[in-house]
């Protein structure tokens, strides 16, 4: 694996074994000294166009604690700014010789771009509305944790799909770790044919009784005024995910930041059987495995190496 | 009182007399002689092996192969095994000049157009500034009768700088020499301007050609919506996005006895709203590009927005077929490349940002004969005739090989293979939808109203 770029860049073999090294990493997150010198002299770029909290606090803190030394560069207040074109800024950045750029971008393919044009390990940490295939991992990983294998296991995605990257990479990773996957929401925010990637489509949380794993996505007030929902309040009252409408059996997913009371109950957020916590958890230890993989592990796939590699002592 | 004028006039807007559609620099007349190709003009009915001699720029004789000899000055080309074709029309490409000729100029769109095989082209008006005035055709032409290697023809805005609110004069620009009328890039979103220049065109003739797409529907769309669109993220422009104002446009053209063409048509629903139409009388014709004929949405998986992304998209493979079985029935009139160059600066960019439109003069009867003509899907016959047919809506009569006629042809290698891009490209952009492919098929000589308009540099001409 030279770039993470999609789910599509991995096989079951190779996300099992980064779901194995990610748990090696929980357990260094455990220590009172956190730090291992796995890329210490190395350089990781961060670059993000759009606004993030998860993901590029955790994207920094991973690499913080693999210790290689950390550029972050964000589009406001950058030359980006000043109109400076992608290639442009890319190409300033690789004067430093990073090994890995994390990208996030508000376009699709912005990040296949980027490995086409610089040798850097690229990492793909949201682009448009396409691919967030660290998202992915960390959700498969926080499952992992809680119920083992999620083979045979019955998923529902609910709510925008249309507008969600973490949909398109969560469908194609579940889907390829052998859950059933059923995505619901409106028929104006289901992509149209989408069913062909292998998925169930349903307008509606009749039958949600069915599911082990309900993953809500966040639901947006701008798509009131793009009509695609006539309104905010109809929507939490069709597909809102609460406790009454859940089994205790059942466990929620959220990509986060939730809005409470729109497409979730507060009640649910605040139980034993959301995940959201475990998931912010997981993004650390995930995003540890995905640097590791790709920059000490010689750009092999986990699924051609050994076992995990033990991992350093404290640097 | 007015007088009534029923349907379009066949010349004159309004009173004077047109001048020449077509402008090209002035250069030597050719002096040739073809022996031995295998020539093909469907139209005239001529096939087979012939030696074609060139005088003066005009066809002087057709006979049989290694009969005609050459006299002083004449050059040869030994050209068994080769094929010669009336050359090609194509009524739709930008050029980009005035203002953006970074991407593309006469002299190079030109150059690009001869390297295809093409001996006309019709160049659309959505340049910097939109061509909107009588001045401005003017200007074009003149510069056109400095640079130009094959010979081209102007079209003027329908509406004043492309703003789709008011009407151009379109009677002192077809005095200047507009061939017709486009807002092409932009649809002609008020049914009622059209309405008015179609009311206004039973005077001015000219056909208006129009691009077809319901600005409410295509949205921010960058690809066609479907299954593809859905798996990348991208957002669609869906196929009754077209097919919708193809229906409005002909309905208002039957209403009014206007003459309109569909540009570049893309859907399988557009497809039968033409057909509807023809059959109603409407006096409405339409383009097909070699993209659409050739590729589908499965391309845009790369993201590479140099070669796969342009407006209309690329549709469906059900699209694609039943945009060949109506050139195979004639519901299609011509085959136009919709030439849309564009700067690396313009589409190195992540997709959704990048400028819409690929080039494809230099490709279009390779990438053609290559995809659909050599594994049987249509005759070779048929090709020709729709790459040379494009002129025909604004008046344009196809080119022929026919004893007596200007010297209007390509010759061509079909065994030749090639690599696009491979040894750089005539236009000055690269956008090419089919670069780096390896093409069957090439224009060794283009002929353009009796000028050696070009010639591919590998292969020489030797002179008697």
């Amino acid at each position: 694996m030279k770039h993470l770029l999609s789910i599509e860049d991995l096989d079951q073999e190779a996300v099992d074994g980064l779901l194995d090294r990610a748990e090696s990493f929980a357990e260094v997150s455990k220590r009172d000294i956190k730090k291992v010198p796995a890329l210490r002299g190395r350089t990781v770029v961060t670059l993000f166009y759009e606004a993030s909290t998860r993901t590029s606090s955790s994207f920094e803190l991973a690499a913080k604690r693999l210790s290689a030394d950390v550029v972050s560069v964000k589009a406001s207040g950058s030359s980006v700014e000043k109109g400076e074109s992608l290639k442009d800024t890319v190409e300033t950045l690789s004067a430093y010789d990073p090994a890995a750029i994390i990208i996030r971008h508000p376009q699709a393919g912005a990040a296949q771009m980027l490995s086409e044009w610089v040798d850097a390990a690229i990492v793909n940490a949201g682009d448009g509305m396409h691919q967030h295939p660290s998202q992915a991992l960390l959700d498969l990983f926080a499952l992992r944790q809680r119920i083992g294998s999620i083979e045979g296991r019955k998923i529902w995605i609910v709510g925008d799909v249309l507008h969600s990257r973490v949909a398109r990479s969560n469908i194609q990773a579940f889907s390829m770790m052998g859950a059933d996957v059923t995505i619901a929401g409106p028929p104006t925010l289901i992509p149209r044919g989408i069913e062909a990637s292998g998925c169930e489509v349903r307008y509606g949380l009749e039958g949600i009784e069915e599911a082990d794993v309900v993953y809500l996505l966040r639901m947006q007030h701008e798509r009131m005024e793009e009509s695609f929902v006539p309104s905010i309040r109809e929507y939490a009252r069709l597909f809102q995910v609460n406790s009454r409408r859940l089994n205790p059996r059942q466990l929620v997913m959220h990509p986060g930041p939730v809005n409470r009371g729109v497409e979730i109950g507060g009640d649910v957020i605040d139980s034993d059987r959301c995940l959201i916590a475990d998931q912010v958890a997981s993004g650390l230890a995930v995003r540890m495995a995905i640097l590791f993989e790709l920059l000490a592990h010689g750009g092999e796939t986990h699924a051609n190496a050994e076992g995990p590699v033990p991992i350093g002592e404290p640097a | 009182m007015n007088e009534v004028i029923d349907g379009l006039p066949e010349e004159g807007a309004g009173n004077g007399v047109l001048p020449a559609p077509l402008v090209q620099r002035p250069g030597p007349a050719a002096k040739v002689l073809i022996r031995g190709a295998e020539l093909l003009d469907p139209a005239a009915g001529i096939a087979g092996a012939r030696d074609i001699l060139i005088e003066d720029g005009t066809v002087s004789r057709l006979a049989d192969p290694g009969s005609l000899d050459a006299g002083d000055g004449v050059e040869v080309i030994e050209a068994e095994g080769l094929h010669v074709f009336p050359a090609f029309f194509d009524p739709h490409v930008h050029f980009r000049t005035p203002g953006q000729e970074y991407k593309e100029d006469l002299e190079t769109g030109t150059r690009s157009a001869a390297a295809g095989g093409y001996a006309g082209v019709i160049a659309m008006a959505n340049t910097s500034p939109p061509v909107s005035s009588p001045e401005q055709i003017e200007a074009l032409r003149d510069r056109a009768s400095h640079v130009a290697s094959i010979p081209v023809g102007f079209t003027a805005t329908v509406t004043r700088d492309m703003k789709g609110t008011e009407l151009t004069e379109m009677a002192e620009l077809r005095e200047a020499g507009a061939v017709g009328f486009t807002d092409d890039g932009l649809p002609i979103a008020s049914a009622r301007i059209l309405r008015r220049a179609l009311q206004y065109q039973a005077m001015t003739g000219g056909r208006i050609a129009l691009h077809e797409e319901d600005p409410e529907l295509s949205g921010k769309g960058v690809m066609n919506e479907g299954i593809v669109s859905s798996e990348l993220g991208l957002r669609g422009v869906p196929s009754i996005s077209e097919s919708t104002m193809i229906g409005r446009d002909a309905a208002i053209a039957g209403y009014e006895g206007g003459a309109i063409q569909i540009q570049h048509l893309s859907a399988i629903e557009s497809i039968e709203q033409i057909r509807r139409a023809k059959l109603d009388g409407v006096d409405i014709t339409c383009e097909v590009t070699p993209h659409h004929l050739c590729l589908t949405d499965e391309a845009v998986r790369d993201l590479d927005a140099s070669k796969h992304k342009m407006n209309p998209p690329l549709r469906t493979e059900s699209d694609r077929q039943a945009l060949i079985e109506a050139l195979i029935d004639g519901t299609i009139d011509c085959i136009a490349t919709d030439h849309a160059p564009h700067a690396v600066h313009e589409k190195e960019v992540p997709y959704e940002a990048a400028n819409m439109g690929v080039t494809g003069l230099e490709t279009a009867f390779s990438s053609i004969y290559t995809e659909l003509v050599l594994p049987g899907r249509i005759t070779l016959e048929l090709l020709v005739e729709k790459l040379g047919c494009g002129g025909i809506p604004f008046g344009i009569e196809p080119f022929t090989l026919a004893e007596g006629s200007r010297a209007n042809l390509c010759l061509v290698d079909l065994e030749a293979e090639w690599v696009v891009g491979e040894d750089g490209y005539e236009s000055r952009s690269v956008n090419s939808w089919c670069a780096g492919e390896t093409l069957r098929g090439r224009i060794l000589v283009t002929l353009a109203d009796g000028q050696v308009a070009f010639r591919l540099r590998s292969f020489s001409l030797g002179v008697a």
